[in-house]
């Protein structure tokens, strides 16, 4: 009975003259290499050429602030629940009086960390997020040193007044939409009688 | 009597110079060869395309640390490196850059010095350079690094008797001066000796590829079963030593197959292309175009080492004692047979 067909008769043929010559085999050898001299070196020179990379690319994160530049943040946690690699910690407070242009609900995240050693780049907290506050966009994470200065903090994620960050490229409308019917159905899996999690 | 030795010790630096230097560029050229061949750009970061990269390296060697195993030799130790260089360098004196330049009617040979025994003396030579690996490898009290010298040793010495037998022949053809400015010389009309000696120089090539421990017989230091062979204990610059050795042993011995098979400082045409010149026999012009001619071939030696590099995978022991004793050695002496029967009856040699 043949199982597969992936059979091969071992050959034990002694070699032939030009074979134990070497020399024919060497020459072709050495024409391969040879034809490589004339063919263009792939390589990217990175930090002067740059890959290009794909313009919904899930790179570092950014805390977004609306459009009066309060924080968006009110650090429900959604997205520490959300993740997979539990990458993200918070800690909230509650809005002062007089911090309205800062923070944009009353509940805001004191302290905002994500562990970008931890961190997978899924894109799960952006979708988990309801205040489309956390976006991963197409910068990359730098190397660091330490491996504490991988954990970046507040100073690091939240936009900088004077250099926001556009992420309609991964704010699309039927993102949107489809944020809007996957937050139905995280409300409807709190509320509802039964935790049937692998049934979205 | 000044004069001369002021001469002599001009021609020893800048021999001394030239390999040194073209040691040091090799090593860049090699990474840089390696990588075209392999559809990369090697070395680009130190100085423009990266030429500033030999210095880097040779800075590097000697800010690493220096480790002496406690268990070696420490003498020997120090010995094997110094010696493998001293006869690397040492091999260089009797090849003969260029014609002779004529200052104030004084002939000046650009050559260290024109021994009647040249061959006999660069055979000689290079072999006492496997006592360098030998030393070094056994002084290191290493498994590996004794392996890796038991290896090279055996190795050179059943490629040396291939080479020396074909160098015989080669001899024959060339005149029967074992001077290296003779059997130049004898190529400055007609054919050069690779014409008369094709299967010679190949067995040359192969031999010379051996005895320069390059791949596909770098059997002594090869990384994958020996870590790194006979120079697996040594650090910092005795490390770089013999790697360093190794290339100015690249550069004289493609220099010595450049003016034994290629004629030297000789081309096609030369009394033709220095009349239409207009130059007078024993101008310097003569003397630095020959130069150029014969560092040409040279260069071009270095290459074909190179690809043979990044083309061939090792052999493995017992293939390489087959071709050196089975196949490499009755062939070197059907080419002396061949070579004394066709000499014969051209009448150059007499019984």
């Amino acid at each position: 009975m043949q199982l597969t067909n992936r059979k091969v008769v071992v050959s034990n043929k002694e070699q032939s003259l030009a074979e134990r010559l070497y020399l024919p085999a060497i020459a072709k050898g050495m024409m391969i290499t040879a034809s490589h001299l004339f063919k263009k070196a792939p390589t990217i020179m990175y930090p002067e050429q740059k890959r290009p990379i794909a313009p919904v690319y899930r790179g570092q994160h950014v805390l977004k602030r609306d459009e009066n530049g309060a924080e968006r943040c009110t650090a429900c946690g959604m997205c520490a629940v959300a993740c997979p690699a539990e990458a993200i910690t918070m800690e909230s407070a509650e809005r002062k009086k007089g911090e309205e242009n800062l923070y944009r609900e009353e509940k805001y995240a004191k302290t905002y960390e994500i562990n970008m050693l931890r961190c997978i780049f899924c894109g799960l907290c952006e979708e988990a997020c309801p205040k489309e506050a956390i976006f991963l966009t197409d910068r990359l994470v730098d190397a660091e040193f330490e491996r504490n200065d991988f954990v970046y903090g507040k100073d690091k994620l939240v936009e900088k007044m004077d250099k926001r960050i556009d992420v309609t490229k991964r704010q699309t409308p039927e993102v949107l939409a489809f944020k809007k019917i996957q937050g139905l159905k995280h409300n409807e899996l709190y509320n509802g009688p039964k935790l049937n999690k692998g049934h979205h | 009597m000044t004069g001369l030795i002021i001469y002599k010790a001009i021609m020893c630096v800048a021999v001394f110079a030239v390999s040194l230097g073209v040691a040091a560029y090799s090593t860049w050229w090699e990474r840089k060869f390696a990588a075209f061949l392999q559809d990369r750009k090697g070395p680009s970061r130190a100085g423009k395309w990266g030429l500033l990269q030999p210095l880097a390296d040779g800075g590097k060697m000697f800010m690493k640390e220096e480790i002496i195993p406690n268990v070696s030799n420490r003498a020997l130790f120090i010995l094997g490196p110094s010696l493998f260089m001293i006869t690397s360098l040492m091999t260089g004196s009797v090849i003969p850059w260029g014609k002779p330049v004529v200052i104030n009617g004084q002939s000046y040979a650009l050559q260290i010095t024109d021994i009647n025994i040249g061959v006999i003396y660069v055979l000689g030579v290079a072999s006492v350079g496997v006592y360098g690996i030998m030393i070094g490898g056994w002084a290191s009290n290493n498994k590996y690094g004794l392996l890796g010298a038991i290896r090279a040793s055996s190795q050179m010495i059943s490629y040396e008797i291939a080479m020396g037998i074909a160098l015989i022949a080669l001899i024959i053809t060339a005149g029967g001066s074992l001077s290296l400015k003779d059997i130049i010389e004898s190529q400055d009309a007609g054919y050069c000796n690779f014409v008369y000696q094709p299967l010679g120089f190949l067995i040359f090539f192969i031999c010379a590829l051996a005895e320069t421990n390059r791949a596909p017989f770098d059997l002594a230091e090869c990384e994958t079963e020996l870590v790194g062979g006979y120079h697996t204990e040594y650090s910092s610059m005795k490390l770089g030593l013999f790697l360093f050795a190794e290339y100015i042993n690249m550069f004289i011995s493609s220099a010595i197959m450049a003016g034994f098979y290629f004629g030297g400082y000789n081309f096609p045409f030369a009394t033709e292309v220095y009349a239409a010149l207009g130059l007078q026999e024993g101008s310097w012009m003569i003397s630095l175009i020959g130069f150029g001619v014969y560092f040409a071939k040279i260069v071009g030696f270095i290459c074909l080492f190179m690809w043979v590099r990044w083309t061939l995978p090792r052999f493995r022991y017992d293939q390489l004692m087959n071709l050196g004793w089975k196949t490499l050695l009755p062939l070197s002496l059907l080419n002396l047979a061949l070579t004394i029967v066709v000499e014969y009856f051209r009448g150059t040699i007499h019984f």
